[in-house]
């Protein structure tokens, strides 16, 4: 438990991290640090967005497998690490 | 039935009749070869012919059917909660959080994923993996593209009986929606079974109009209020003015009464720049401008006669034709007139009198257009008759600059919104000239011709690149600029102002030519009456000066007159004797070539 918690405050202190969302495979925000509504709303696009790369990736190679998704936009990078339950979505402020 | 007319005509008259029968085939000419035309002929051997052999093609066009399409969204909302915990509740939701943090699984998938997002968010602060290594500038409108402009898209009038497209709006965020009024400007052309309607068409669905507008009698003009662009007000064909909001529909929210509105079409409403953003003035050919409150159409705000000679008499007054309102000079406008005159006016002047200012005079026919540049104010553009004007409101005695005279009428003209030096103009044969007076100054550097019809009305976009040219025939044109005619050019703005100074100058140093011969004429006619009376007065600065300058010029020809003598009597002691320069001359070199 407390390894957890030191986990995730230690991503949450790194330059530049706006916010952290874990999120399981219903797509129920488990734990997270902005607003109930972005949470929300992240949470419910990420998820499918992420089913839909994963299976992307599985289509083309049956054997491969997705690691790690990045979107990058204008204002900001949402980093999403998924797993067979859970996600864990990171938006970060790359300073450039 | 009636008999309506009976020709009569004697059987003699009508000739033998023709009897047909039958012949038999017969060859009337049988031209045999002729040998000898052979040897004007030379046999070539061999001889290059092209050969194709390829399968038969043909060309088809389709135009499928519309496709009807519909955007349809999805809100999302918190779910997939199980069926015991009720998302609304705090308690249940923290509850069950706490629950599924416990879980051992949990733990590894956060500890794993969380060093692989660890490694990731490293990465991106170390190093910026989309920074651009060689930031190439931007060649500034350097390019060769010869200047052109394509036409994007056509939206025409729906109805069976077209009428003209006199005028055109853009809205005024976003510019994706244009309001055209359609009307028949041609003295009682108009056909019972004409439509009144105007429309409003959105850029994307040219071949229905987004939104349609039903006045009670045709519509001249037509604005979008730049503050509101739901409102827009329209001058019509039978004097009065309507506003209409685009969200109660198609019939005006509120029209004038016809008694206090004007007597003849309304060439031209203008929204004015107020706080209430609900002010506009209107001009038309009986000779007013009227100012307006839309929320109060029943009578007019202001009345003002355009009448030259500031009496106020309307029967003297000339038609408004077009007119100019810019939003930076709020006091000020200017009206095109009928009679080929600009009139300049302040609105904030103490008596009606002096609401007119100066007038501008140089056209022979209505002033269509006029428009004032929007980076130097104090320049201004009339089109009308066959040319296109430039003036400057210091200059009022004629324009700075001037197109030649055209084969065909103009129409309708306007200056780009993003370069000083560049205004279109439209012509009665349909072709629109796109001018650059910093690149060539007789003649437009792109000429295009847009549709077989006349063009009658202008409007540019907000961003100089969209221009919508509306037909006679009701059809308007949406043609994209090349970037070279839209985007600014190094140094224009210092040319531009250098090229109106300099032309502005020529005009000034000749009105005082003018004026100072016009002051001599004045002067002698005044000095002969005086020499008539023979009244000793006391001279006039002017005539003092006119005086001076006579003895001057006396006093120069005279000893110029001297200096000749001098020296035809030096030639005269040289060799003959004579009276005359020219003979003296002609002896002169008669002698050299003796010599």
């Amino acid at each position: 438990m407390a390894e957890v918690e030191e986990t995730l405050k230690r991503i949450q202190a790194h330059k530049g991290v706006i916010g952290t969302i874990v999120v399981n495979a219903e797509g129920i925000p488990i734990r997270t640090t902005l607003d109930n509504s972005s949470t929300v709303q992240y949470a419910g696009l990420l998820h499918q967005l992420t089913m839909k790369a994963k299976s992307t990736v599985r289509d083309i190679d049956p054997q491969n497998d997705l690691t790690f998704l990045r979107i990058r936009s204008k204002k900001h990078e949402i980093m999403v690490a998924p797993d067979k339950e859970y996600l864990l979505i990171v938006i970060q402020n790359p300073c450039e | 039935m009636e008999i309506v007319y009976v020709y009569v005509k004697k059987r003699n008259e009508f000739g033998r009749q023709c009897s047909f029968s039958d012949r038999a085939a017969e060859v009337n000419v049988d031209i045999h070869p002729d040998a000898v035309q052979a040897m004007n002929f030379i046999e070539r051997d061999p001889i290059d012919i092209a050969v194709q052999c390829a399968s038969d093609m043909s060309e088809h066009e389709v135009n499928t059917e519309r496709f009807e399409m519909e955007t349809r969204g999805i809100n999302h909302m918190e779910g997939g909660w199980p069926k015991d915990v009720n998302p609304q509740e705090m308690e249940q939701t923290i509850r069950f959080r706490k629950k599924v943090e416990k879980d051992e699984n949990y733990i590894n998938v956060i500890m794993q994923l969380g060093s692989l997002m660890d490694h990731c968010i490293k990465q991106n602060n170390a190093i910026n993996i989309y920074e651009e290594y060689f930031e190439e500038e931007e060649a500034a409108g350097v390019t060769d593209e010869p200047p052109s402009a394509k036409t994007i898209n056509v939206f025409r009038d729906p109805n069976t009986i077209k009428r003209t497209a006199t005028h055109l709006s853009w809205h005024p965020d976003r510019s994706r929606k244009l309001a055209v009024a359609y009307s028949s400007l041609e003295f009682q052309r108009s056909s019972k079974d004409m439509s009144y309607d105007s429309y409003i068409w959105d850029l994307e669905t040219p071949n229905k109009p987004e939104m349609v507008i039903r006045p009670s009698s045709p519509l001249i003009c037509l604005e979008y209020n730049p503050k509101d662009s739901h409102i827009l007000i329209g001058g019509c064909y039978n004097g009065q003015i309507a506003y209409w909001d685009t969200r109660k529909g198609a019939l005006p929210v509120e029209l004038t009464v016809v008694e206090l509105g004007h007597r003849d079409p309304v060439y031209n409403v203008i929204w004015l720049q107020s706080k209430t953003g609900t002010d506009c003035f209107s001009g038309s050919t009986d000779g007013q401008v009227l100012w307006w409150d839309i929320r109060k159409l029943s009578e007019p705000v202001e009345t003002l006669v355009m009448d030259i000679s500031r009496k106020g008499v309307l029967e003297n007054a000339l038609g408004a034709i077009s007119l100019e309102y810019e939003p930076t000079m709020p006091t000020k406008f200017m009206v095109g007139t009928e009679q080929g005159v600009v009139i300049s006016g302040n609105r904030k002047a103490k008596t009606p009198a002096e609401k007119i200012v100066c007038t501008y005079s140089g056209h022979h026919g209505p002033i269509y257009s006029l428009s004032r540049n929007p980076f130097y104010p104090k320049n201004f553009l009339t089109v009308g008759d066959w040319t296109a004007r430039i003036w400057a409101e210091e200059s009022k005695e004629s324009s700075i600059m001037w197109t030649k005279y055209h084969m065909s009428y103009l129409t309708d003209g306007c200056w780009s919104t993003t370069r000083p030096a560049v205004f279109f103009t439209t012509k009665m044969d349909g072709t629109l000239d796109v001018w650059d007076f910093l690149f060539k100054q007789n003649n437009p550097t792109l000429n295009l011709k847009v549709c077989d019809d006349p063009l009658f009305s202008l409007r540019l976009q907000d961003n100089g690149r969209f221009i919508g040219c509306g037909s006679k025939l009701g059809t308007v044109t949406l043609l994209e600029v090349s970037s070279g005619l839209c985007t600014l050019q190094r140094n224009e703005k210092n040319l531009a102002s250098a090229m109106f100074e300099r032309e502005t100058k020529r005009e000034k140093i000749l009105e005082a030519r003018h004026r100072e011969m016009r002051l001599k004429e004045r002067t002698k006619t005044e000095s002969k009456e005086e020499a008539v009376k023979e009244e000793v007065e006391e001279e006039k600065p002017e005539e003092v000066l006119s005086r001076v300058e006579k003895e001057f010029f006396e006093v120069i020809e005279n000893e110029l007159k001297r200096r000749e003598r001098g020296r035809a009597k030096s030639v005269v002691s040289q060799g003959r004797e004579g009276d005359e320069d020219d003979d003296e001359e002609f002896v002169l070199k008669e002698d050299e070539e003796e010599e």
